[in-house]
């Protein structure tokens, strides 16, 4: 019996202010004026960041509530500040875009907002039902936001495709559930694990629930062999979705897969320890090689996100403090990094057409010198040079598989570093060392609240050697019950 | 606390690079900022080395901040008899670079001036830092700034030779960033330079980030095989990213090997040194052939580079003090005398637009200032003795004799294939028929372009006549080291030793 005490609610106050907010988006969008609907993208950032100074005054909690479905200890603020970033990017990059492409239908807003809630449950749950409830509103709205924009057909395909492999993913999740409920007679991951350690299962049943809970994440966060959605979703969406895609359920999908492995699971940690090696691997070679095979940026940037979750799976080898520490501070690099790359990508984007291959890309450092300049950033710290986000990212997680004793993980990792450098380098390659293509691709539209964004998020990259002590202490105290 | 002089002059250059990005100056005022804000690092540099005191072994300047302390990371800056040469090293030649770039750079010029500030804050970076990520970091942050700068104001074929570039040095240097980890876990959790020079490391430990270290250094020096990014590099970058890399990118390798390689891994470094010499020889050998046949006077050049810093990385794994402290100078003088000549033929490159010896001949009736410096740094260059490169060779040649009389034989021919590449080269360039008319009207060097040059000839001569100073910045720290190395009693690694399994 889950015991239910209103007191509480206040623990999800963030989850609250964002629901809310979400609500009255979707109500409001079928009253306001069409050309009044940018407020509701000014109020959606407004509830985004009033979730994200909720989530601050919580910071201190370490509670578990209503029979422990939900915890909010410093583990889930972490995400939770994630997540309001992403949503707070995806917004911002969204406003323009959508009245030219999307048909100026605000309930966007809504249905980000919504993602954002459901990624927030998804790494609060202490619970797998939880964990399902969260996962599927996080993916019922993103299949929504990827074919948003109904007369183009790409985004039509990426959608149906996203629908599909995802429902299969959520199938595979719930199956796994159901065999572990079936073991052990319960849902709450403390409780899995308790008897998990206490040696009570037998071993095939077991790595079969395993593998089907951890093909459903591998899943969300594009891991090879179960990525297979990612170029074509990501291509075919809306690029601030694509942005707001690439970095929020992937950490979504982290989060669980901490949460869930390293609480439940840790006494099985042989067995999964070499699945996530092997997909590491395939996940690294796969993603940075077919990466270079690409004449699409946005198609690029899908693979290299395919190729980032290579690295940050490295974090998880071994099951270590340090790794699950990295990881976190990796998802805080890749997300504000990846919304900028994204976020260059809208920000040129033409009153007709968007801006998406490499010829796009010619001369651009004499077109539009400071998009350039920030793209370069956004590369090299996708690469992995300092002093860029990225390196201090990587830094990270190769120490902490140096120290789990796996040195040779971390070579293959900055090997495929050096060999991502290849196709980041074409970009840059484009863009200054190449003539701008003939006049007449008109100009970018003003779209002075993604500029906004992708500015911040260019200082945050270049700068973030000074933040560095503070977000790796804020990254090292949020660790998840080990 | 003290006066941080060595941040300062690290990141003046940085913030005048801040500064021309964003405030969008004119190119007139581009230029004399930049130059006002190289001499600023050149006077803290020369300010510094006044103060450096060379009887003492140890780091001086030392600052050291907390920057990361849960990963063992802190901002340690500090200078020793080794570093503090090529700071001042790089701050002479990156004003030289904003004096040569003065008429030759003419397109994107703040971009350009932004560019060399960064790579002249990287490159002090390198040499200033004392913990290995911090060292990392400035290693690696140079890769951009120089990328773009070959890649936008290089030659016909500028694309190429900065891809190849990028793609070699950060192949290059990522193992190094595993083997920095590996030291970080096997020596105490810490980054800091000092305190893991005091660890002895176990002999797999020593092996293979010795290995991994090479790796990063050897193609950063260049040595061979893997020096093949050199060539195009070198010719393809304006004059003064040419400058910049023979002068100074490429002694970074071989100030690694003495920072890091020789005492932290003593052991590893006894086992390797027999094949990074033959390596050396080879470089020497095979870089001075291939030198001889070249047409193009900017890859003639680059090339006797090749050959050049073999002599260094010779004189470092001789591993005696003659042999080092020849590799150190020898790594000063080609930093002086190469960077002269890249600036000289970026001169006539201006007048000319060509390269190519053939397009020369006799000009040195129609140029005779051009021509006295250009025999002038052609001398110093082949090791003439009474300028500086003879010190460097002869110190290194003396550590290679005591070593091993064969590879000291070996050498030798270096030092007569230089004589003849670049006696033949001058020949053809200054002397023999003026083949071209159009050279006939070819204009001597103006006064900026004298004022450029003039420096480095001076350093030529004085470091040639009287090297005591240089020498004697060096001693104590390189004595430091060879005791360090003694004390360790430094043993070959076997196979079975270093492996892991």
């Amino acid at each position: 019996m889950i015991q239910f005490n209103a007191a509480d609610l206040v623990w999800l106050l963030p989850e609250i202010i964002l629901f809310v907010t979400a609500s009255a988006v979707v109500l409001l969008s079928v009253i306001v004026r069409p050309e009044a609907r940018s407020g509701l993208a000014a109020l959606a950032v407004i509830g985004a960041l009033a979730a994200g100074w909720a989530a601050y005054g919580l910071s201190d909690g370490n509670v578990e509530l209503f029979s422990r479905m939900v915890i909010v200890d410093p583990f889930a603020t972490y995400f939770r500040y994630l997540f309001v970033l992403a949503v707070l990017g995806g917004v911002l990059l969204s406003v323009r875009t959508l009245q030219t492409e999307g048909g100026n239908r605000s309930e966007y807003y809504g249905l980000m907002l919504f993602a954002a809630i459901g990624m927030m449950v998804m790494a609060e749950a202490g619970d797998l039902l939880m964990v399902y409830i969260g996962l599927e509103l996080m993916s019922l709205s993103l299949y929504i936001l990827a074919g948003f924009y109904r007369r183009e057909t790409r985004s039509n395909e990426a959608a149906i495709k996203y629908f599909i492999l995802g429902t299969l993913a959520s199938g595979i999740f719930v199956y796994g559930l159901s065999l572990l409920y079936g073991l052990t007679g319960t849902t709450s991951i403390r409780a899995i694990g308790e008897i998990v350690s206490a040696g009570g299962l037998s071993r095939p049943a077991l790595v079969l629930a395993l593998a089907m809970v951890g093909t459903a994440f591998a899943f969300k966060v594009a891991a090879v062999p179960f990525h297979m959605w990612t170029p074509d979703v990501y291509e075919g969406a809306p690029t601030p979705v694509t942005a707001f895609m690439s970095v929020g359920p992937k950490a979504a999908g982290f989060a669980v897969f901490l949460r869930v492995f390293l609480e439940a699971f840790p006494a099985a940690q042989p067995d999964w320890n070499n699945l996530v090696i092997v997909l590491s691997i395939l996940t690294m070679a796969v993603g940075n090689i077919i990466a270079i095979a690409q004449t699409s940026v946005k198609r690029m940037l899908a693979y290299s996100s395919i190729g980032h979750a290579g690295y940050i799976l490295i974090g998880l080898v071994g099951g270590t403090a340090v790794g699950a520490g990295a990881v976190l501070f990796y998802l805080l690099m890749y997300t504000i990094t990846n919304l900028g790359a994204f976020g260059i990508l809208v920000v040129l984007q033409r009153e007709k057409g968007r801006v998406e291959t490499l010829d796009d890309f010619a001369g651009l450092g004499k077109t539009h010198p400071a998009a350039a300049l920030g793209m370069l950033i956004f590369l090299f710290s996708l690469t992995g040079i300092p002093p860029m986000a990225g390196f201090f990212g990587k830094f990270y997680l190769f120490t902490a598989a140096v120290k789990a004793g796996y040195v040779w993980l971390a070579v293959l990792g900055v090997l495929m570093s050096a060999v991502s450098a290849f196709y980041y380098l074409r970009v840059v390659l484009a863009m200054y060392m190449q003539e701008p293509a003939a006049a007449g691709a008109g100009e970018p539209m003003s779209q002075p609240s993604a500029v906004l964004a992708v500015t911040i998020a260019a200082f945050l990259t270049v700068g973030i050697g000074i933040l560095l002590n503070p977000l790796l202490s804020l990254a090292a105290a949020s660790l998840p019950k080990m | 606390m003290k006066f941080p002089i060595l941040s300062l002059t690290t990141y003046i250059p940085l913030i005048g690079a801040l500064y021309l990005l964003f405030m969008k100056e004119h190119e007139g005022m581009v230029r004399r900022l930049s130059l006002a804000v190289s001499l600023a690092a050149l006077a803290l540099s020369v300010l510094m080395l006044g103060h450096f005191d060379p009887k003492s072994a140890g780091f001086q300047f030392v600052e050291n901040l907390e920057w990361a302390p849960s990963l063992g990371i802190s901002y340690k800056m500090g200078v020793d008899g080794i570093s503090v040469l090529f700071i001042v090293l790089t701050t002479v030649l990156t004003v030289l670079c904003v004096l040569v770039s003065w008429t030759q750079v003419k397109k994107y010029v703040r971009e350009f001036h932004v560019a060399l500030l960064v790579i002249e804050s990287a490159m002090l970076g390198v040499f200033s830092a004392l913990d290995l990520v911090l060292f990392y970091v400035f290693w690696e942050v140079m890769l951009i700034p120089m990328f773009l700068m070959i890649g936008i104001w290089g030659g016909p074929n500028r694309v190429y030779a900065a891809v190849k570039f990028f793609l070699y040095t950060l192949a290059g240097s990522v193992l190094m960033l595993i083997g920095i980890i590996v030291l970080y876990v096997h020596g105490g959790k810490t980054f800091d330079v000092a305190a893991l020079l005091q660890v002895k490391f176990a002999a797999p430990v020593q092996f293979w980030v010795f290995l991994a270290f090479f790796v990063a250094f050897a193609v950063k020096v260049p040595m061979w095989p893997v020096h093949t990014w050199l060539p195009d590099a070198h010719t393809e970058a304006p004059t003064a990213g040419s400058v910049i890399l023979a002068g100074i990118l490429i002694k970074m390798g071989a100030y690694g090997f003495l920072r890091f390689s020789l005492p932290m891994f003593p052991d590893a470094t006894v086992t390797f040194a027999p094949y990074i010499l033959a390596l050396s020889l080879v470089a020497i050998i095979y870089g001075a052939l291939v030198t001889l046949v070249q047409t193009d006077l900017k890859k003639l050049i680059a090339y006797s580079s090749v050959s050049h810093m073999g002599f260094v990385t010779l004189g470092i794994f001789a591993l005696n003090r003659q042999g080092i402290e020849g590799g150190i100078m020898q790594m000063v003088n080609h930093g002086i005398i190469t960077g002269a000549l890249f600036l000289l033929i970026g001169i006539i490159y201006e007048r000319t637009h060509s390269r190519e010896i053939s397009a020369y001949g006799g000009i040195a009736r129609s140029v005779p200032r051009y021509a006295s410096f250009f025999v002038l740094f052609v001398l110093a260059s082949l090791g003439l003795p009474g300028l500086n490169g003879f010190v460097g060779e002869f110190l290194v040649l003396l550590g290679a004799f005591q070593r091993d009389r064969i590879v000291g034989v070996l050498a030798m021919t270096g030092i007569i294939l230089a004589a003849v590449y670049l006696l033949w080269m001058t020949q053809r360039v200054l002397f023999q028929e003026m083949t071209h008319p159009e050279n006939e009207k070819l204009a001597d060097i103006d006064t900026r372009e004298f004022i450029t040059l003039l420096p480095l000839a001076v350093l030529v001569v004085f470091l040639g006549v009287y090297p005591n100073p240089a020498l004697s910045v060096m001693h104590a720290s390189v004595d430091q080291m060879m005791a360090k190395m003694e004390a360790h009693k430094a043993a070959a690694i076997t196979w079975a030793q270093a492996w892991p399994f």
